[in-house]
């Protein structure tokens, strides 16, 4: 089995990327991808815990993830398809009417 | 020893496809890597012992979650018109990487199952999925059925927000 600590570093880096995507990126199906990758980071450190202490817990946490991963992409892209409708662009910046 | 290597190829593969993914302006092609980044993520949790996650993985998110994204890309269908777009999906250059990188994938794959020793290398044990399925509908079953909840919350929030006629609606408010 790979070190825990390595496979922890490795989530670390995955959440950082998902973490510059979400803060450089404009487009929104872009960020929506960046914040997949910040979950599955946390997924993997749930299921290295669960492997290093051989307990079953971590994989129920991911799949737990996993249903919340499922229902935030539904919820989010049909604010996408809504912001297309309406905006007819997928820059985030041009929904920033409530500012206004 | 040789799960160790493996990890560290399947790692490599994370973070290439993940980088390569943010860094895209095509949409699709940054899907493309996506998917092969959750392959990755697949592997590891299979060489962390844990084959049952390692299954959801590929189902749910390369499976259904990526189509998903993927459906809403092409429905949207931005810019360009959909015959330019098609043949721009096809040239060479596209798929290249992202099928190179998911061939390191199959060849982990391939020779953990091969090499037959990645029981024997792991110090920790195979957690089964008979273990999981217990301890999800005895200690977790409050949990399974707040799942439960969030996914028909979030399917009739989908429902809402995907229909029409919110769109109509301030389509009527701007003209008039």
């Amino acid at each position: 089995m790979p070190p825990t600590e390595h496979v922890l570093v490795l989530a670390l880096m995955l959440f950082c990327i998902g973490a510059v995507g979400v803060l450089v990126r404009r487009n929104i199906i872009f960020i929506l991808l960046s914040l997949e990758f910040m979950m599955n980071a946390c997924a993997l450190v749930f299921v290295a815990a669960g492997a290093k202490w051989g307990q079953p817990d971590g994989q129920i946490m991911y799949m737990l993830i996993l249903a919340i991963a499922a229902s935030e992409v539904a919820v989010a892209l049909g604010i996408v398809i809504q912001m297309a409708r309406r905006f007819r662009t997928l820059d985030v910046d041009a929904a920033s009417e409530l500012r206004e | 020893m040789t799960p160790l290597i493996l990890f560290y190829v399947a790692g490599f593969v994370t973070l290439a496809s993940a980088i390569l993914a943010i860094t895209r302006t095509n949409a699709s092609h940054a899907l493309i890597y996506l998917v092969v980044a959750l392959l990755a993520i697949a592997v590891i949790f299979f060489l962390l012992g844990s084959p049952f996650a390692a299954a959801l993985q590929i189902v749910v998110y390369a499976g259904a979650i990526v189509v998903l994204f993927l459906f809403v890309v092409m429905m949207l269908n931005l810019g360009k018109s959909s015959v330019a777009r098609e043949r721009e999906l096809l040239t060479r250059g596209i798929w290249t990487l992202p099928s190179l990188l998911a061939l390191v994938l199959f060849a982990v794959v391939l020779f953990a199952l091969v090499s037959g020793d990645h029981e024997a290398g792991a110090q920790a044990r195979m957690i089964e999925p008979k273990e999981v399925g217990i301890a999800l509908y005895t200690k977790y079953v409050l949990a399974v059925e707040l799942a439960g909840v969030l996914l028909l919350a979030a399917l009739v929030g989908a429902y809402h927000l995907g229909r029409r006629y919110l769109a109509d609606r301030r389509e009527e408010e701007e003209s008039s």
